[in-house]
C-alpha cells in the first residue's frame, strides 16, 4: 500500500479493507481522529436525525445557536400536515447563561414555544455545553410536562459524548418514553410500524401505499412524516420494520422486551430489497391473512413489469462503469451494491461514517474481489481511491459533492438532501435516471482530468498511426 | 429622523435564526490566508456541520479538522488531542498555517490553547513548523461576525510582529463579501497602481478552478509574507461601520501606526464615493477613468430605473455591515428600507444606518438588533415589503408574502453563484441595482394582465 501511504494516516491503516485481500477485521466504531477531517458529525447529530422528522412535535435545541442553525431544515423530511419539524428552535445560550446556568432560559423558552405553537410533545436536545455547565434538563422537562400537559422529553445528546451512534441511542430512549401511552383497539392484528424511514422527498409514501395493497395497516411511521400520536399507540402493532438499523434498532430491541413485538429488518432501495422487504412481511403474516402472498406477489411483479423495460434503456449506456460510495449507515450500502448491479455497474469503494464489524463482513461477502471498504474516511482518502479506483459516479450527501466534482466525477446525492425519492420501485427507476444523467453528461469531458487523459491518448494513438 | 417605535415582543427563545456562531466566521477567514487549513477546537460535530455549511454556499470542497474532543477530552483538557490532531494535519496537509478556533466546548472547559501551543513548540520545535494562529471564539459569544472579524486581528496580531520598511502598499480588510467582490477589490487596486493585501482573500481558495487533481489546500489566500509585512504598508482600510473597537486595522495603527481607515462597505453610489476618494488619499493618484466611467453609468441607470422602484419597501436583513451597506445603496434609489435586521446585538446598528442614509431616506427604517425571523415575520403584515433583500434562509418568508427575495450575503444555498455574487463599488451596486428593478418587474409582469413586454 505504499502508493496510498502519502494520503492514510498511519492510524488509519486498519480501517481500510480490500475485499478479497484475506479475512476482513476492520477497525470501527472508534472515536475520530484527531486532525483527521472526519465526515462525520458528533452525537446530537445522530438524534436531530431520528427525532427531527416528527411533524407536530417541537424540536427545542438547548445551546448557543450554531447547532441550532446547522440542522434548520437540512432534511427533506416531508410532512403530509403539520411542518412544526422545520422551523428551528434555540435557547441561544449567552456567556450570561453559561456562567448561571439555563435552565431558567430554557424553561422560560419551553414555555413560550409551546404557548405558541401548541405541540403534541417537546423534544429538548442537549449539546456539548449543556452537558458542561450541568443543567438539570430533566427536572426541567418533567416541570414543563406537568405545567404543560404534554410530554416535554430530554434528548441526551451532548456533542463529545461518543459519536453519531451515541445519538441515535439518545433519540431512542427519547421516543420510548412517548410508546404505550395511546389507545390500541382499532390496531388490526395484520399491522406494522415503520422505523428508520425519514420520508425524503416523500418516500414513506411510496412504501406505506405498498403496504396499504398488500392490506397492512400501518401505525406509525415513526422517523418519517411522524405524528406523537401515532408513536404513542405504535405498540399495538404486531410488527417492526426496521430500516436504517444503525439509527432505530435500538427502539425495535426496547419495544420487544417491553411489549414482545419482534422486528425484522429491512431496505426499500433496489429490486431485491424492496422486494423481499415486501415479502418478508408476508410471510410474517401468512396465517393470519392467507391472502397476502398472492397480493404482495401480484404487487411486485405489476411494479417490476412496469420498471424493469425502463432500466434496461439507462442499463444500455451504463454498462461497465464504476461506482464508489461514503454513506452515513452502511445498511445501506448493502442495498446500493445491488442497486448498481441492475444497471450493470461495478462497484469499487464503499465507505461509511458508522458501520460495524458485522456490517462490513457482509460488505466483504457481496463486493468483487478488490473493492475499497472504508470506514470513517476523509476527503484526502476518498480523493485518493476515486483516483485509484478510475470511478465514473460517486455516491454520497454534500460533504462529499465537491471532492467528486473537483476530480471530474459524477455524483449522486443520496443522502438526507436527496430531492428525488429514491425507495421503492419508482425510486429505484429515479435512482437510475439520476445515475445516468450524472454518469452521460458532456461536461465531464472538458474536466481537466479526464480531458487531459484523453489528449494523452489521442496522441499516443497519432503516434503510433506514425510509426 | 429617528422613528418612535413600537412595542417590541421580547422573546426569550430564537426561531430560525438571522446569524452564524463565531467558529464558522473564523473558519471562513482563515481560509482565505494561503496555505491555511482552520482548525476547530472541540467535538467533531462542529467541524462537520460548519463544512457542510459553508459547502452549500461555496461548491467548494472545504477541509476543515478538528481535534475531535470526546468525554475523557472534556474532563481532563483538550490539549493532547490539539496537538495530535497539528502533527496529523501538518503529516497530510503540509499546511503553510494552522488556523485554530475555539468552542464552546473548549472555552468552557477553559482550554488554554496559548499555553498547548507553547508547549507544542518546545515539544515540536525541531520539526518544520507551519505558523500556527489562535482566536477565541466562544458560540456564547456574538456571531460569525465577531469570529470573522476575530480571526482576522489574530492574523495580524500574531503573524505581524515587526515593523517593516515603508513600501507605500496598502491593506484592506474586506469582511465577509463574496470571492467576485474580492477579485473586484484587486481588479480596483490594480487600475489605480496600487499594491495591495488583501486580508483574508477567499476569492481563489473558496472559489477555485476545474483542476486535474484534488488540491489538499487550494490555491490562493493572502500571502503569508504580506501577512507578516502588513506593518510597511502607507494605509490600511477596512470596510464596516459596526465594527468592534479593536480590529486588525486599529492594531495596526497602535503598534506600528499604519493610518487605519473606517468606511463602510462600498455598496451604493455615495458609500463607494468614501472607498474610491480613499485610495485616491492613500495612494495620491487619481481614479482611474474606467471608474468614472462606471460611476456615470451607475448614476444613468438610477435615473433608468428609479421608476419602477420608487417607494417601494424592502426588509434587509443579514451581517450587520452588509446591512448597513444595503442600506445605504437601497435609500440612494428611493426604496424605503422598513425593517433592517440582524442576528448581532450591540453593534450600533441604528447609528451606522443613519449616517449612511442621512439626506437620501425619506424614513428610518426599524432597527433590529438581535433578530431572528420569527421576529422578522410577526411585523411582517403591518410592514407590507414589496421585497426582501438578504441571504437565502429569507426565502420561506418572501414565498409566504409572495414578495421577491434579491439574495445576497452569506449563505446562499438555494441558488447557484452565490461566491460570484458582486455588491462593491459602483460595478457591484450597478449588478444590485438591476437585481432590485428587474426583481420588482418580474413580480409586476408575472401579476400583470398588460404584460409588460416593453418597459
Amino acid at each position: 500500500m505504499s502508493t496510498t501511504s502519502s494520503t492514510i494516516l498511519e492510524e488509519r491503516q486498519d480501517q481500510i479493507h480490500r475485499t478479497g485481500e484475506g479475512a476482513i477485521d476492520i477497525a470501527c466504531n472508534r472515536e475520530s481522529l484527531a486532525g483527521a477531517v472526519s465526515q462525520r458529525a458528533c452525537v446530537f447529530c445522530g438524534s436531530r436525525v431520528v427525532l427531527y422528522p416528527i411533524a407536530d412535535a417541537l424540536h427545542l435545541v438547548h445551546g448557543p445557536i450554531g447547532c441550532a442553525v446547522y440542522t434548520w431544515d437540512i432534511r427533506g423530511s416531508l410532512s403530509s400536515g403539520p411542518e412544526l419539524h422545520r422551523l428551528s428552535f434555540s435557547t441561544d445560550l449567552q456567556e450570561t447563561d453559561v456562567i448561571f446556568g439555563g435552565e431558567k432560559k430554557l424553561e422560560a423558552a419551553l414555555d413560550e414555544l409551546i404557548d405558541r405553537h401548541s405541540p403534541k410533545a417537546a423534544f429538548v436536545y442537549s449539546t456539548c455545553i449543556v452537558g458542561l455547565i450541568g443543567d438539570d434538563m430533566e427536572a426541567v422537562c418533567r416541570k414543563m410536562t406537568e405545567k404543560k400537559g404534554i410530554p416535554v422529553l430530554p434528548v441526551m445528546s451532548e456533542g463529545f459524548k461518543g459519536n453519531k451512534r451515541a445519538g441515535y441511542l439518545a433519540a431512542c430512549k427519547a421516543m420510548f418514553r412517548l410508546i404505550g401511552q395511546g389507545d390500541t383497539s382499532d390496531v388490526s392484528p395484520v399491522s406494522i410500524n415503520i422505523f428508520g424511514d425519514f420520508n425524503l422527498a416523500g418516500e414513506i409514501w411510496i412504501i406505506r401505499e405498498y403496504f396499504e395493497k398488500m392490506g397492512v395497516q400501518v401505525v406509525a411511521n415513526v422517523t418519517g412524516d411522524g405524528r406523537v400520536a401515532d408513536i404513542a399507540r405504535c405498540h399495538g402493532a404486531a410488527l417492526n420494520l426496521v430500516q436504517c438499523s444503525g439509527a432505530t434498532l435500538d427502539l425495535a430491541k426496547m419495544m420487544e422486551e417491553e411489549f414482545g413485538i419482534p422486528y425484522k429488518r429491512v431496505s426499500y432501495l433496489g429490486i431485491e430489497d424492496m422486494a423481499d422487504s415486501l415479502y418478508k412481511v408476508a410471510d410474517f403474516f401468512k396465517d393470519k391473512d392467507p391472502g397476502i402472498v398472492e397480493r404482495t406477489q401480484a404487487l411486485v411483479r405489476d411494479e417490476l413489469n412496469k420498471l424493469m423495460p425502463e432500466l434496461a434503456r439507462y442499463r444500455k449506456d451504463l454498462e461497465g462503469k464504476k461506482v464508489a460510495m461514503y454513506v452515513g449507515g452502511s445498511f445501506k450500502a448493502f442495498s446500493l451494491v445491488k442497486a448498481f448491479r441492475h444497471l450493470g455497474m461495478q462497484v469499487v469503494m464503499v465507505g461509511s461514517q458508522t458501520g460495524t464489524k458485522e456490517d462490513y463482513a457482509e460488505l466483504a461477502e457481496i463486493t468483487d474481489p478488490g473493492t475499497v471498504i472504508i470506514d470513517d474516511a476523509n476527503p484526502l482518502e476518498l480523493s485518493h481511491f476515486i483516483k485509484e479506483k478510475d470511478v465514473d459516479v460517486f455516491v454520497g450527501g454534500v460533504k462529499e459533492r465537491p471532492i467528486a466534482y473537483k476530480l471530474g466525477v459524477g455524483f449522486c446525492d443520496h443522502n438526507h438532501e436527496r430531492k428525488e425519492a429514491l425507495e421503492g420501485f419508482a425510486g429505484m427507476l429515479n435512482f437510475a435516471r439520476e445515475i445516468h444523467a450524472s454518469a452521460m453528461s458532456p461536461v465531464w469531458q472538458f474536466a481537466p482530468r479526464r480531458a487531459n487523459r484523453a489528449n494523452l491518448a489521442k496522441e499516443a494513438r497519432k503516434e503510433a498511426a506514425n510509426e | 429622523m429617528s422613528k418612535v417605535k413600537t412595542a417590541r415582543p421580547n422573546f426569550v427563545s430564537t426561531t430560525n435564526a438571522c446569524k452564524l456562531c463565531t467558529p464558522l466566521g473564523a473558519s471562513l477567514a482563515f481560509r482565505g490566508v494561503e496555505g491555511a487549513i482552520p482548525f476547530l477546537h472541540g467535538s467533531q460535530g462542529c467541524a462537520t456541520y460548519m463544512r457542510r455549511y459553508i459547502i452549500s454556499h461555496f461548491r467548494e470542497p472545504v477541509d476543515i479538522a478538528s481535534s475531535a474532543l470526546g468525554e475523557k477530552n472534556a474532563i481532563y483538557g483538550g490539549g493532547p488531542n490539539l496537538k495530535k490532531g497539528i502533527l496529523n494535519v501538518m503529516k497530510k496537509y503540509e499546511p503553510k498555517l494552522i488556523g485554530v478556533a475555539t468552542t464552546c466546548l473548549t472555552e468552557t472547559i477553559g482550554d488554554d490553547v496559548p499555553m498547548y501551543f507553547h508547549e507544542f513548540y518546545k515539544e515540536f520545535g525541531d520539526l518544520d513548523l507551519p505558523d500556527l494562529v489562535r482566536v477565541s471564539t466562544p458560540s456564547y459569544n456574538g456571531t460569525h461576525m465577531d469570529g470573522w472579524h476575530g480571526a482576522v486581528r489574530s492574523l495580524v496580531e500574531q503573524l505581524c510582529l515587526e515593523k517593516a520598511a515603508d513600501d507605500g502598499r496598502v491593506n484592506i480588510l474586506p469582511s465577509l463579501v463574496s470571492c467576485e467582490d474580492v477579485r473586484h477589490l484587486r481588479d480596483i487596486c490594480d487600475h489605480f497602481g496600487i499594491k495591495a493585501t488583501i486580508l483574508p482573500d477567499i476569492s481563489e481558495s473558496l472559489d477555485g478552478p476545474a483542476l486535474e487533481d484534488y488540491v489538499k489546500i487550494p490555491e490562493g489566500g493572502t500571502p503569508i509574507s504580506e501577512i507578516k509585512t502588513m506593518s510597511a504598508a502607507a494605509g490600511t482600510i477596512e470596510f464596516g461601520r459596526c465594527l468592534p473597537p479593536k480590529t486588525g486595522g486599529t492594531s495596526l495603527e497602535e503598534r506600528f501606526g499604519v493610518a487605519n481607515h473606517r468606511i463602510g462597505l462600498p455598496m451604493g453610489l455615495r458609500e463607494s464615493d468614501r472607498f474610491f476618494e480613499t485610495l485616491e488619499a492613500i495612494s495620491g493618484r487619481p481614479m482611474p477613468r474606467r471608474y468614472e466611467l462606471e460611476r456615470g453609468r451607475l448614476v444613468d441607470a438610477y435615473v433608468d430605473g428609479h421608476k419602477y422602484i420608487f417607494g417601494k419597501r424592502a426588509v434587509v436583513y443579514g451581517e450587520e455591515d452588509l446591512v448597513v451597506g444595503l442600506c445605504a445603496f437601497l435609500s440612494e434609489i428611493g426604496v424605503d428600507v422598513v425593517l433592517a435586521g440582524t442576528g448581532a446585538r450591540g453593534k450600533g446598528l441604528e447609528e451606522a444606518i443613519a449616517k449612511v442614509t442621512d439626506g437620501v431616506a425619506r424614513m428610518a427604517p426599524e432597527v433590529r438588533e438581535g433578530v431572528d425571523f420569527h421576529d422578522i415575520a410577526a411585523e411582517a403584515g403591518e410592514l407590507a415589503p414589496d421585497l426582501l433583500v438578504g441571504h437565502s434562509k429569507g426565502y420561506r418568508y418572501a414565498k409566504a408574502w409572495n414578495v421577491p427575495l434579491v439574495r445576497v450575503g452569506f449563505p446562499i444555498h438555494d441558488r447557484f453563484g452565490g461566491q460570484r455574487t458582486l455588491t462593491l463599488g459602483y460595478k457591484g451596486t450597478q449588478t444590485l441595482f438591476d437585481r432590485v428593478v428587474n426583481a420588482v418587474i418580474e413580480k409586476k409582469q408575472a401579476d400583470s394582465p398588460i404584460g409588460y413586454g416593453y418597459i
